[in-house]
């Protein structure tokens, strides 16, 4: 009972929700500032999610519904048990299992395998080279990704998050070092493409291939799609600060840091042309690869 | 109640049919930061499925008629159709051509008429914004 009452209200489904709207907000107010105009009023997430929920949900023909009405839910489950287990870390660092890490890493990577699922199942031939697209970056920044969740492990001795915490507070962040910098800059670049924001945007492209991954899906998938990405938006950077940045006490600094990961990303996302998908995966295999792997070194040698 | 969920956040989808490209320069215009049009929650979608309004701009002739039918049918429900231009809402001097099919609401219902060569943009935003006002009042007095 405790247990689902976590899972859905707080601080699992409501709670990531309800905040996710709010960092949306933030996100697409900062944008609007930044492009000089007012931007939406401050319930402008919540007005397009509800909107969605009242419109017709169309399945394509050529479509397998099963997997096409899963993707999104699948998705969307995986992403609110990540802030079910980064937020249970946050408020007690001992609660969780040993491993808790690579638990996170693993769910993390279902919401792009079901956005995959969904588009190729849609039976529209632009969904499907969105698809290809969204698998060729996924594979690319999945290693730098990963490699730079290895440097906290390395340094702290763990793979436990509430540990990571914990080892922080006593001995200094992470970020206090090179090899720290530098794999935080990496895990920033890659946490860009793994919310699908503008640089590494090309998988689901407006301009060019007309919503890409979510072409077919409208209605009810589609505000599930829209929210789990909203999700993610508001979870990823408190993964950053969890791993990097020690935690979220004291709140207010927890707060503060929050926000300048944030607007590192919003200003990240405006300040970019959308690459190719060739140049990104350059990108990632090539820039991103070196720096993280001499992090790795430097972590090894203890700098 | 649906009808002020809807309008709050409006979705366009762009269908040009065959138009001369006027309507279309004016209608990015509307979508620039200078009229900031994200302040009512409206936004330009690429796909057909993501659509609340269908902004038809141009002469529908022979060739378009069968997509504009199909697009109509492709977008979900509820759908409000805004014709853009004398040419979608009345065709002015090509009405007489051999290869015009009638202007938009001889073939699609169409919500709000937009007239101009091309409409300027305060005139589009004008439209759009009685389009909203006439959808929640008559849901208003439904619900009365």
């Amino acid at each position: 009972m405790k247990l689902l009452f976590e899972f859905i209200v707080f601080p699992g489904f409501v709670f990531t929700a309800v905040f996710g709207m709010l960092v949306s907000w933030i996100d697409r107010k900062v944008t609007a500032r930044i492009q000089w105009r007012q931007g939406p009023p401050f319930l402008q997430p919540y007005y397009d999610f509800q909107k969605l929920l009242i419109k017709e949900t169309t399945i394509p023909e050529t479509a397998n519904t099963f997997t096409f009405l899963l993707s999104p839910l699948v998705a969307i489950i995986s992403t609110t048990i990540v802030s079910l287990i980064l937020w249970k870390t946050i408020f007690n660092p001992q609660s969780l299992f040993v491993g808790d890490l690579i638990v996170v890493i693993y769910l993390l990577a279902i919401t792009p395998i079901a956005v995959i699922l969904g588009a190729s199942s849609s039976g529209n031939p632009i969904a499907s080279l969105a698809a290809s697209r969204e698998m060729k970056l996924f594979m690319s920044y999945e290693l730098p990704f990963i490699l730079s969740i290895i440097v906290p492990i390395i340094k702290l001795h763990t793979i436990r998050l509430g540990d990571i915490i914990l080892y922080q507070q006593t001995s200094g962040m992470v970020i206090n070092s090179i090899s720290g910098i530098i794999a935080f800059a990496v895990f920033l670049i890659a946490i860009q493409a793994k919310l699908g924001l503008v640089p590494f945007d090309m998988a689901e492209a407006e301009t060019e291939i007309a919503g890409g991954v979510f072409i077919e899906y409208s209605g009810m998938p589609l505000a599930l799609h829209k929210l789990n990405r909203i999700m993610l938006l508001f979870i990823i950077p408190i993964f950053a600060i969890i791993l990097f940045l020690g935690g979220m006490y004291p709140l207010y600094i927890g707060l503060l840091k929050y926000l300048v990961i944030l607007v590192i990303i919003i200003l990240i996302r405006n300040t970019n042309p959308r690459v190719r998908i060739d140049q990104a995966i350059k990108f990632f295999w090539r820039s991103c690869m070196i720096l993280s792997v001499l992090a790795l070194i430097l972590a090894m040698i203890g700098k | 109640m649906n009808a002020k969920t809807l309008t709050r956040s409006l979705w366009v989808f762009h269908v040009a049919c065959s138009p001369c490209n006027n309507c279309d320069i004016e209608i990015l215009d509307t979508l620039t930061p200078r009229y900031d049009l994200e302040r009512f929650g409206i936004q330009l979608v690429g796909s057909i499925r993501h659509a609340d309004v269908l902004l038809v701009s141009g002469v529908v002739n022979k060739k378009i008629v069968s997509r504009l039918k199909r697009l109509y049918a492709q977008a979900p429900k509820p759908i409000l159709v805004v014709a853009v231009g004398n040419c979608a809402c009345s065709e002015i001097l090509f009405r007489n051509s051999y290869n015009t099919c009638g202007p938009v609401d001889k073939i699609i219902p169409v919500d709000a008429y937009i007239p101009g060569c091309p409409p300027k943009p305060e005139a589009m935003i004008m439209g759009v914004v009685k389009l909203i006002r006439s959808m929640t009042q008559k849901s208003d007095n439904k619900s009365k």
